[in-house]
């Protein structure tokens, strides 16, 4: 605040400013409000009404509906444990690995930086890493999922540098008292990388939540499909098949609450851990600044 | 006199090697342990498939494997650049990167300068509560919404637009809006979050670079353009090698979310393409060689773009 008192006032420039910041909010949180809102209104008032934020009378019949469709709750299962167990598997194998990289003694390191670091800059592509899923059984598992997004390259190195930024004091100190590196790691490193790893953590997290094509990719198996995968045939498919209507007889009609409401049901858990991230991640974002 | 000291020494150092092997080894074999598993996870999903690569110059047969496949040499990538796909797929994907660039590389660092200028603290964290909000939302949700918001039946947007004594449009199967709707869906998502690392850099300016602006009399847009913007140079520039390495692998699940049969002649993408003839039609060593062009291109555009900044006597990525 101080910072900008200095800067001389000039009400038109501020005002500008504030204007631009609110039309822009406006934008954001509109489209978002319509979704939430119409979620809790009747299909007769949605079909006649035309555009409103407010229903004139409150229904929870499209979130009945929803909970009553099995599909729905099958994909928001298969959400469930796609994220929990794959954000589980990420970060444990990205804590790790940066752990292990940040130790500037150890052989092979500068190799095995550059092994991740070209991952970033080059790649088999799609067919050959199908093909290795093939290979391995994975497909129409969730194994598939996990395996081929375990490891952010990114998350990787920026914990490597908070790694590396922790005093090697500290880690000779603990050795003299005895302790083991997955002891000195367990107990003295995880508790200090606690912030970072719950960054992380988060956008794993939100990572899985989000996956689509993966799942289109890999899993053939419709009562395996996420919920990003049955909500894009609800919400897509669904509308543009209205544009051209040459495919209409294939596809479920569902009505518009239900679709407004299955958006905010699927969006729910996101908006929960939000303020979670956002008290973590501009610390988490900068821990090694950009570079790597 | 050296002569007799030596072999007094010499089991003592042979003891202390012994120790300090068995010591190092202690070290070092639990966090070969702890690598091992990301490793594994490079060697076999990252660096199995780049080898796999070498199917773009076969006729590749599942049931015969890479070794035992025919070698046909360049022949999938004369078809490539020979097809007529191709200068289509090149021009999409060209034109989506430059509109990318143009309009989208600049939004988070406009925002940051906006926010920046901000004095009023609770005006400014509610607006970045709201603006990074969006970055939750996937991206299905994302083009879900356009796609209720802009339907020409039901849609809000057009009922407003009829409320307003004005037509319907119907922009989703629409080729022209394709791009721009793409565009105003990635602003949309991700400019609060983007300019997240562009804050924390204007943080760190000195603020008596400001005080002696003043002094000299420069007006606030003045400062901007001479101290704010200057500082965040460097962060630009390493942003835009990253953005320039990811030019021809642009958010393919977007793409592939907003394409419809009406809009492919605009939205169609090497990844688009490597997915509907690789996956759902088969084709192995052809699409492999889609993506290994793609990949080249890739890999070529960022090791220059770092090669130029260095040339500047700027830092680089790399």
């Amino acid at each position: 605040m101080k910072k900008l008192d200095i800067r001389g006032n000039e009400k038109h420039f501020d005002l500008t400013i504030y204007f631009i910041l609110i039309i822009w909010s406006l934008i954001i949180i509109i489209p978002v409000l319509y979704v939430f809102m119409t979620s809790f209104a009747s299909e007769k008032e949605y079909l006649t009404r035309g555009f409103f934020i407010i229903p004139r009378d409150w229904t929870m019949q499209a979130y009945e509906y929803l909970l009553g469709n099995n599909n729905f709750l099958q994909s928001f299962k298969n959400a469930i444990l796609i994220t929990a167990i794959g954000t589980f598997i990420s970060i444990s194998m990205t804590t790790l690995m940066a752990y292990g990289l940040s130790k500037k003694w150890l052989k092979g390191r500068s190799l095995m930086n550059f092994m991740v670091v070209f991952t970033m800059l080059f790649s088999g592509g799609m067919i050959p890493t199908y093909l290795v899923v093939n290979s391995l059984g994975m497909i129409d598992t969730f194994w598939a999922i996990w395996m081929t997004s375990a490891i952010a390259p990114f998350y990787l190195i920026v914990m490597r540098s908070f790694f590396a930024s922790i005093p090697y004091e500290l880690e000779e100190a603990a050795r003299c008292d005895g302790c083991g590196e997955w002891r000195m790691f367990i107990s003295i490193i995880l508790p200090l990388a606690k912030a970072a790893i719950a960054t992380f953590l988060l956008f794993y997290m939100v990572g899985y939540w989000s996956t689509y094509f993966s799942a289109v990719l890999y899993l053939n198996d419709p009562s395996k499909w996420p919920l990003q995968v049955f909500l894009r045939q609800m919400l897509i498919v669904n509308e543009t098949m209205e544009e051209s209507s040459v495919f209409m007889d294939a596809v479920v009609r569902y009505t518009p609450g239900a679709k407004m409401a299955a958006i905010v049901i699927s969006t729910l858990p996101m908006m929960l851990i939000y303020p979670f991230v956002q008290k973590h991640f501009n610390k988490g974002m900068l821990l090694g600044s950009v570079k790597g | 006199m050296q002569m007799n000291v030596q072999p007094k020494l010499q089991p003592v150092s042979k003891g202390l090697k012994h120790i300090i092997r068995n010591h190092y080894l202690r070290r070092t074999i639990p966090i070969y342990c702890m690598i091992l598993p990301g490793l594994l996870y490079f060697i076999i999903f990252k660096y199995i498939p780049m080898f796999g690569v070498l199917i773009s110059f076969q006729n590749y047969s599942p049931f015969r494997g890479v070794m035992g496949s025919d070698w046909v040499g360049l022949e999938h990538f004369t078809r490539l650049f020979s097809e007529q796909n191709f200068l289509v797929l090149l021009k999409n994907t060209i034109m989506l990167n430059l509109i990318d660039i143009l309009f989208f590389f600049p939004a988070p660092i406009l925002f940051a300068l906006l926010l920046n200028e901000i004095r009023l603290k609770w005006f400014k964290t509610s607006v970045q509560t709201l603006v990074y909000l969006p970055h939750f939302l996937s991206m299905v949700v994302i083009v879900g919404i356009t796609s209720i918001l802009f339907s020409t039946e039901f849609g809000g947007v057009n009922a407003l637009l009829e409320g307003l004594g004005l037509s319907r449009i119907a922009i989703l199967g629409d080729p022209e809006a394709f791009r721009w709707i793409w565009l105003f869906q990635n602003i949309w998502k991700e400019v609060g979050w983007s300019a997240i690392i562009f804050l924390a850099a204007l943080g760190s300016i000195d603020p008596a670079l400001y005080e002696a602006a003043v002094v000299d009399g420069a007006k606030r847009w003045r400062q901007i353009w001479h101290i704010t913007l200057p500082s965040l140079v460097q962060v630009i520039l390493i942003l835009f090698i990253l953005r320039l390495g990811s030019f021809i692998d642009l958010g393919f699940e977007h793409i592939f979310l907003l394409q419809n049969p009406l809009n492919l002649s605009v939205s169609e993408v090497f990844d688009t393409y490597i997915y509907r003839v690789g996956i759902l039609q088969g084709q192995f060593s052809y699409t492999t060689a889609v993506g290994l062009f793609k990949s080249i291109v890739g890999l070529v555009l960022i090791l220059s773009a770092n090669f130029i900044v260095k040339r500047s006597d700027r830092e680089g990525v790399f």
